[in-house]
C-alpha cells in the first residue's frame, strides 16, 4: 500500500483529545479508508496495465472527506460526487466487486458498465451519482433536498463537490436556491488546491472557500479534511440542521490529492516539497495515531488491519475482473424507460 | 371538459388536474407562482395549491431543471418551466447532458419523470433570442422525448401524457397559439401518436404548431384548385408517429414537410430521410421540405413574416409537387 507508515507519524495535539473517546465505529472508519486507498492504488495500477478505458481521477490523500461525511448518512438519505468520486461511493457503502467492475466496463458494474469511473452510482445504497460536469450534481442534489423537504422525510442530500466547482455558474445557482427554499442540503467542497491543472490562486478571486457561503447567507465551515474526526464533527453539526429543517450548510474540507488530475497528468505544476508536506498530513497515518494513542489497537493490530484490507481489496478486484463485459444487446437498454 | 378554453387555459388546467390527481406532482419555475406565469399559463395554481406545490424559482435555468432531476430521482414528478425556448441554451448541460442520459450512465438505475415546460417559436416580435423554435436542438440527444402541441387538446393531452410518462419529456408550447381556443378532449392521452388533422389524397403536408394552422388554411385554398391535402400533425418529435405519415404517403405518393426554423439539422430534414430511405418505392415526386430562412429570427414585423414559411408559400410549394 502506497502511504506514509503510521509507525513515523504521532498524532498531532489537536487531533487526539484524551478526555473524549474515539467513536464506537472507529475501526470501521478506518477500514473505510483503507479500502478507499488500496481501491485507488489498485485502480492506478489497472490503468497502468491498460485495463481501463478513458480516464479516472483518483482521489488518494482525500480519504477522511468522504469517509468522515459519509459514516453519518442513513438509508433514504441521497448523495451526490464528483467524477473524483471512488472515495465517496466506497465510502457511502457500494460494493468493492461491481465497483471495480463498473471502472473495468463489465456487466456487473454498478451501472451495468454503462458509466464507467466518472459515473458511479448506486441507487440502493442512496448513491445517486457521480457527475462528469463541474458542479453539475449541485443543481441535482438541490432536488434531492426538495424531495426529502416535500415529503417531510427527516432525510438529508449530500453533494461533494470541489474547489474548482466554486466557479462555475451551477454552483452559484444550486447554492442560492437551497438557501432561499431552505433546504436539507449540506454541500463538501474538498478543497484540494487545484482545479484540475491549475492552482487555486490562479482562478479564484478568493482563498477562503467557505467564505462564499456568506453570498447565499448560510454557514459556512473550514475544517482540516485530512483530519477524520474533525470533518465528521462539522459534517455532524451541518446534517443535524439539515434533519432539524434549519437549511443548507457549505463545508469547505482542506485536503490535497497525492496524484495528478486525472491519469494523464503527473501533477509537474506542484511546487518541490508541496507533495512531501501533504504526505506527512496523510490522513489514514495520522487517524492510525489517533487510535493508538488512544490505546485502541496496538501497531500489530493496525497492520493486521491493513493487511485483511489488501487481500479484501484485491480479491474483489480478482472477483471483477472474472465478470463478462456487457452483451451487445444492452446498448439499446435504459435509455427509455 | 365541455367549456371552449384557450391554449393558456389549458396548459393551467392540466397542470391543475395532475397537481390534484398526484401529491408527487409538484410546479415549479420563474414566476409561475404569485404571478401566473409571464404567459398566463399557470393562472390560479398558487392559490389552489399553495406555496410548497407550487413554487417561483430564482432566474436560474440550470437550478430548475437539476432540480427537476434531483426530485424525480428522489420520487417526486415535478413539471419545471423555462420561460422562453430559448434560455434551454442556458441550462443545456442539465438538459442534455444530464436529464437525457441520467438512466442510461446508470444503467436503468435513475427513473426520471421529469417534465419540462417551454414557451416556443416566432411571429410575436421578441427577436432572435425570445422566439426561436429549439425543439430540433434537442433531436440529436437520445433520452429525451419532445411534445410539440398545436391546440387546446394537445396542449392538454400531451402535457398531461408527459407528466405521467416516466421518462423526461420536454413540452414545446407555442406562444403564438396560446390565445387560441379549442375544446380539451377525455383520455387516455399518449405520446408518439400523429393526428391526422385532414383528409386528402393528393398531396401530404407535414407541420407542427404554427406550421399546423397554415398548413390547414393552405389546404383550404388549395381544394380551389383541385388539389386535395392530407394535413398530419405527428404531435411528438420523440417518438416520431412514422407510420401515420408513411400510410398517407402510400396513398398520396407526395410529401411536403413544412418547419418553423431553418432546415439544418431539423425534424423535418430527419423525416424526409427516414422516408426516402425507408418507403422509396412509394414518391412519385423528390420530397420537399419548407422551413425558415436560415437566419436568426429578426424582430421587425415584415421581416419576421418573411422568415418563416406563409400560408401561400405552403400552397405553391404543393402545387408544385402535385404539378410536377
Amino acid at each position: 500500500m502506497n502511504r506514509t507508515s503510521s509507525e513515523t507519524m504521532t498524532a498531532r495535539p489537536d487531533d487526539f483529545d484524551p478526555d473524549k473517546p474515539l467513536p464506537a465505529d472507529w475501526r470501521q472508519l478506518l477500514r473505510s479508508m483503507l479500502c478507499i486507498r488500496c481501491f485507488e492504488d489498485q485502480v492506478k495500477a489497472l490503468f497502468g496495465s491498460g485495463l481501463v478505458r478513458g480516464s479516472t481521477h483518483l482521489c488518494q490523500g482525500q480519504e477522511a472527506v468522504s469517509v468522515g461525511v459519509c459514516s453519518l448518512l442513513t438509508p433514504g438519505d441521497a448523495m451526490t460526487c464528483t467524477y473524483r468520486g471512488h472515495g465517496h461511493v466506497l465510502a457511502a457503502g457500494a460494493a468493492m466487486d461491481a465497483s471495480f467492475a463498473e471502472i473495468l466496463g463489465r456487466e456487473g458494474g454498478l451501472c451495468k458498465g454503462k458509466g464507467g469511473s466518472m459515473h458511479l452510482a448506486d441507487f440502493e445504497k442512496g448513491i445517486i451519482g457521480s457527475n462528469a460536469v463541474v458542479g453539475a450534481q449541485l443543481p441535482i442534489s438541490v432536488g434531492a433536498g426538495l424531495a426529502a423537504k416535500h415529503k417531510r422525510t427527516g432525510k438529508v442530500s449530500l453533494a461533494f463537490t470541489g474547489d474548482g466547482s466554486t466557479n462555475i455558474g451551477a454552483f452559484h445557482e444550486a447554492m442560492n436556491l437551497a438557501a432561499v427554499w431552505r433546504l436539507p442540503v449540506v454541500v463538501v467542497v474538498e478543497n484540494n488546491h487545484y482545479g484540475e491543472y491549475s492552482p487555486l490562486a490562479a482562478t479564484t478571486s478568493v482563498t477562503s472557500l467557505s467564505s462564499r457561503a456568506a453570498a447565499y447567507g448560510i454557514p459556512g465551515v473550514l475544517v482540516d479534511g485530512n483530519d477524520l474526526l474533525a470533518v465528521r464533527k462539522v459534517a455532524e453539526e451541518a446534517i443535524s440542521r439539515a434533519r432539524a429543517d434549519e437549511g443548507p450548510t457549505l463545508i469547505e474540507a482542506d485536503t490535497y490529492r497525492h496524484e495528478g488530475h486525472s491519469r494523464s497528468d503527473p501533477a509537474k505544476y506542484r511546487p518541490d516539497g508541496e507533495l512531501e508536506l501533504w504526505l506527512a498530513r496523510d490522513p489514514i497515518p495520522r487517524f492510525e495515531a489517533v487510535v493508538r494513542a488512544a490505546g485502541a489497537a496496538t501497531s500489530q493490530d493496525l497492520e493486521l488491519l491493513r493487511d485483511a484490507v489488501d487481500t479484501e481489496v484485491k480479491s474483489a478486484l480478482e472477483r471483477a475482473k472474472s465478470w463478462p463485459e456487457p452483451p451487445v444487446e444492452r446498448l439499446y437498454e435504459d435509455v427509455y424507460r | 371538459m365541455t367549456a371552449e378554453l384557450t391554449c393558456r387555459e389549458a396548459i393551467a388546467q392540466a397542470i391543475a388536474d395532475e397537481l390534484a390527481a398526484d401529491p408527487d406532482v409538484i410546479f415549479f419555475g420563474e414566476d409561475v407562482a404569485a404571478a401566473g406565469g409571464v404567459f398566463k399559463s399557470s393562472v390560479g395554481l398558487f392559490e389552489r395549491f399553495g406555496p410548497e406545490r407550487v413554487r417561483d424559482t430564482p432566474i436560474s435555468e440550470q437550478a430548475i431543471v437539476g432540480t427537476a432531476i434531483g426530485a424525480a430521482m428522489m420520487g417526486l414528478r415535478p413539471i419545471a418551466e423555462i420561460m422562453f425556448a430559448d434560455f434551454a441554451g442556458v441550462c443545456f448541460d442539465q438538459l442534455a447532458n444530464q436529464l437525457a442520459k441520467y438512466r442510461y450512465l446508470t444503467g436503468g438505475q435513475a427513473c426520471l419523470p421529469v417534465t419540462v415546460r417551454m414557451a416556443n417559436g416566432a411571429g410575436a416580435g421578441f427577436a432572435a433570442q425570445h422566439s426561436q423554435a429549439t425543439e430540433n436542438w434537442f433531436l440529436g440527444v437520445p433520452g429525451l422525448k419532445i411534445a410539440v402541441p398545436g391546440t387546446v387538446e394537445d396542449c392538454y393531452g400531451l402535457l398531461r401524457a408527459a407528466v405521467r410518462d416516466d421518462n423526461p419529456v420536454l413540452v414545446f408550447e407555442h406562444k403564438n397559439l396560446l390565445g387560441l381556443k379549442g375544446f380539451v378532449k377525455e383520455g387516455p392521452y399518449r405520446l408518439g401518436e400523429a393526428c391526422v388533422v385532414r383528409r386528402g389524397g393528393d398531396v401530404t403536408v407535414v407541420a407542427t404548431q404554427q406550421m399546423r394552422h397554415r398548413a390547414l388554411e393552405a389546404a383550404q385554398l388549395l381544394t380551389r384548385e383541385g388539389i386535395e391535402t392530407e394535413v398530419i400533425d405527428p404531435r411528438t418529435l420523440v417518438p416520431f408517429d412514422d407510420q401515420a405519415v408513411a400510410e398517407s404517403l402510400a396513398k398520396t405518393a407526395r410529401l411536403l414537410v413544412v418547419q418553423e426554423g431553418p432546415p439544418g439539422g431539423g425534424w423535418g430534414a430527419s423525416l424526409i430521410a427516414r422516408m426516402t430511405s425507408d418507403h422509396f418505392d412509394c414518391f412519385d415526386v423528390a420530397p420537399k421540405l419548407l422551413a425558415s430562412a436560415e437566419t436568426p429570427v429578426p424582430y421587425a414585423a415584415a421581416l419576421e413574416q418573411a422568415w418563416m414559411p406563409r400560408c401561400q408559400d405552403v400552397v405553391g410549394a404543393a402545387r408544385e409537387l402535385v404539378t410536377a
